[in-house]
Parts: structure tokens; sequence; C-alpha cells
């Protein structure tokens, strides 16, 4: 729904912003200027410089393609600077908070270090066949592999998809659904030389079998990518691979 | 109780998959128990399907026939999703499966009274 | 493992579900009756292999599906949540051949 938040009389609309740490933290209620058009990164900024500048976020490019201002928003995670204030404030208010599934550093800044991490347990590092002295693979960009593979790839580790997963929420060793996508990417790529072990690895318990197919993931990513596809995929060929024994849950 | 990123219609596909999963799971004990009276207790069995002509026990009955239809429909969904190629019209597929839930339920509903 | 178990069994009842489920509309008509539905079932070797094969994978996956749910809802771990998996799908496997028995052999 959009629609412009109420503004009181110094044409203010209030922004609830949580403050803290690891160990803790609230809620903290600021009045931020209403303009015509203003992302939710305009008002992170203008609070950080006019009201409390003790406040710590994270933004890099601002135009969305680094994916470092993901945050929640209203309940949503969502990069804040391509999310419209009028297109998000409920009931007059902005509520703004850290990632969730990830450890708060401070404010609106959490640790991703777990995020990638399990895109490393994943195996979502590319393994290379070929040498210099090789002819270059001939990759026909209309092959179903490669289509798989392409519409995966533009994902750029914001972890919005990681914060709106539950699975994530109820298994701690569930490595998510950037991870994920991004291993189904490689298993479709003909050059990579680990898709046993890859398929092996996605198999197991904290792989893509403790996917529930609740599609957050894809509703919200804002590149629009579909890792709910990706891990179905995952699931068809890590099942085929069990069932003609060409890989075994009991190796390791 | 949902939370804001839970607010979209596959998540309460998938809720509605896990309730009706959970009744099931709950019925069947008792589903397998009135069906063993027929050992040696038909008396009680018939006891039991008298019963069930009390409304209230139509309408758990109905409850129970769209728990089991929903179960299934929006099961089959889920493995068209994770062994067929992927189809995008996901929320369409969502919306058959309670649709046809609810016309068999009611079938029944209106057969059975 | 669990996945490809519950996928299967699951894969198994799609059909005897349904079966079941045209069964339940067709025989609510008129109201139901232990005689007219145990004279159906008594001695029915289709009835007693159709519905072994139900309770069978019933049983397994309502299992898998409580374990699931027992990890992720109720947050069980180790011994309490072995025993609700195993409690569920043994006590779902015993009952159910019993109740399968009695309307086949009486």
């Amino acid at each position: 729904m959009i629609s412009q938040p109420l503004r009181n009389n110094a044409g203010q609309f209030k922004v609830s912003v949580w403050r803290g740490d690891g160990t803790g933290g609230r809620h903290v209620d600021y009045d931020v200027p209403g303009l015509e058009s203003q992302t939710v990164l305009d008002v992170v900024t203008w609070i950080q410089r006019h009201s409390d500048p003790s406040l710590s976020y994270r933004f890099a490019c601002r135009v969305g393609m680094c994916g470092s201002c993901a945050m929640m928003v209203n309940g949503v995670p969502r990069w804040t600077c391509r999310t419209h204030v009028r297109n998000v404030i409920k009931g007059n208010v902005l509520i703004l908070e850290p990632l969730r599934n990830l450890p708060i550093i401070k404010d609106l800044a959490c640790d991703m270090s777990a995020f990638f991490e399990k895109w490393d347990d994943a195996m979502g590092r590319f393994h290379p066949t070929a040498t210099r002295s090789d002819d270059v693979e001939s990759i026909r960009p209309g092959s179903i592999g490669r289509r798989e593979a392409d519409a995966g790839i533009e994902c750029i580790n914001c972890a919005v998809c990681y914060s709106a997963c539950d699975v994530v929420a109820y298994k701690q060793d569930y490595v998510g659904p950037a991870a994920l996508n991004r291993a189904w990417t490689l298993v479709n790529d003909v050059r990579d030389a680990a898709r046993g072990a890859r398929l092996r690895v996605v198999a197991s318990d904290a792989g893509c079998h403790s996917c529930h197919s609740h599609q957050s993931c894809t509703t919200w990513c804002p590149n629009k990518l579909n890792p709910t596809a990706s891990i179905a995929g995952l699931k068809r060929q890590s099942a085929l691979a069990i069932l003609t024994g060409k890989i075994s849950l009991n190796d390791e | 109780m949902i939370k804001p990123h839970q607010k979209h219609s596959l998540w309460l596909a998938a809720l509605v998959h896990r309730v009706s999963g959970i009744g099931l799971a709950l019925f069947l004990p008792f589903h397998f128990y009135v069906l063993g009276l027929a050992l040696n207790d038909t008396a009680t069995l018939d006891t039991f399907l008298r019963w069930t002509e009390h409304p209230m026990l139509k309408v758990a009955e109905f409850g129970l026939v769209l728990f089991l239809a929903l179960h299934l429909f929006g099961g089959l969904r889920l493995l068209a999703l994770e062994f067929m190629p992927w189809n995008p019209a996901q929320k369409t597929f969502a919306a058959l499966a309670a649709a046809l839930s609810v016309f068999i339920a009611l079938l029944f509903l209106l057969k059975s009274i | 493992m669990l996945f490809l178990a519950q996928r299967i069994s699951a894969l198994i009842m799609a059909p005897l579900a349904l079966v079941h489920l045209v069964l339940i509309v067709y025989a609510v008509q008129g109201g139901l009756d232990a005689q007219e539905i145990l004279s159906r079932t008594r001695g029915s070797i289709a009835w007693a292999t159709l519905y072994g094969l139900f309770v069978i994978a019933v049983s397994v996956h309502a299992a898998i599906g409580l374990r699931t749910i027992g990890q992720e809802w109720l947050k069980l771990q180790g011994t309490l949540l072995n025993v609700l998996t195993w409690g569920s799908g043994l006590g779902l496997l015993l009952l159910g051949f019993r109740a399968v028995y009695a309307v086949v052999a009486g």
C-alpha cells in the first residue's frame, strides 16, 4: 500500500530504531522530517547525521547493487536504499531493526560471519578442472544447466533471504537459502569438479532436505532470485544421486 | 503471532499443511481404536457410529475430511514442487489445492446430512 | 534419508488416501452402520493389502513429520525426540494393524 506518513505539525513522522548490541537493547524513537520522496536509507542517514551520531548502520553503494544496507524494515528484511518510506510505512511508524537470524554487533549492524561460513560449508566455491593450457570450455548459454545456473548467479550475498527463512531460525545448522542457491549454480556448472562432493554435502541434515518450501526467501529477495527453486533442484539431484548409489550419506 | 515476513500465501499454505498433519496424527490413534472395536465389541462400535449422527460430530467429521484433503492435495503440490521442473504458478497451485479440498469436504458434509 | 522416507511414504499414500477420501464420501451416505461396513471388509484380501500398506506408510510419514515438528516447534532433542518419533511410529503401526485385522478378520 502506498501512503505518505502522517506528519505532525512540524512535518515529521516517527521512526523506532533498535539500539543495543549482542547483550541486549531497546527501541528508541526519533522524529524524522517527512519528504515527498525518501528511502529508508535516507531516514537512517538523517537520524545519524542530525539526531544521534552514535547510531551504527551499514551502507555502501546506495543504489541497490551491493546489499550492505539490508535490515528489518517493519519486520521484513529489505535493502533500505531501494525501499521507499511511502511503500512500507505502517500506521505512521517505521520500525528499523538489524537483520534477523544473525548475531548483532551494534544497533543495525549484524555479524555476517555465520552467513559466509555456511556459504563455504555448502561448498559455494568453484572447483576448477581446466588449466591455462586447455582450451576455453564452450558453454552454450541456452543449455538447461547454464540457464539454471544463470537464474541464480546474481546473488550479492545480502542475507535478506537468510533473515526471512524460518528454518534458519529454527535450526542452528541449516546452511540457508543463499548458500544452497549458490551450490545449485555450481552443481549446474559443467566446468566444476566437485559436483559429487557438493551433492553429498547439501544432502546432509544441514542442507537442502530441511527446506520446507515456505518460499519466504523467494518472496523477499530484492534481486528477484528464487532460492526455493534452486533448493528443489538440489533435492531432486541429491535424491537421484542417493537412489542410484552415486553418493552415499555414510561417506565422509 | 504471524510475523510480517511470514505474511504471504505460500507460508500460509505451509502452515495449513503442518496443522492439518498434526490434526490427522492426533486423530489416527482414536480412529484405529474405534475400528479395532470390530474385533470383539461391535456393540460399542455401533454406538460410536450412531454418535456420528450428532450435528457437532458432523462438523468435526467435516473438519477431519478437510484436514485429510488439505494435507493430501497440499502434499501433492509439494511433491510436484520438489520433483518436477519448477513451475512459477506456485500461488495458483496452492489455491487449487485449497479449493479442491474445500469442495471434497463440502461434498462429504452435504452427502452426510 | 528421512527426507527420502518421507517423500516415498507420501507417494505411496497419495493414491491410497485419494481412494480413502472417495470411499468416505461414498460410505457416509445414508449413515454409518457397523454391519454395512464390515460386510464389505470381512475376508477381503484386497482390503487387507491396501489398508495394511496404508498403515505402514502413514506410520513412517507421521513419525517423521512429528519428529520435524518436535525439533522445530518444541525444541526437542536426543532421547525425548527419539521417544516421540519411535513412539508415534510404532504406536500407529500396532494400532493400525490391529484395526485392519479387526475389520478384515474380526
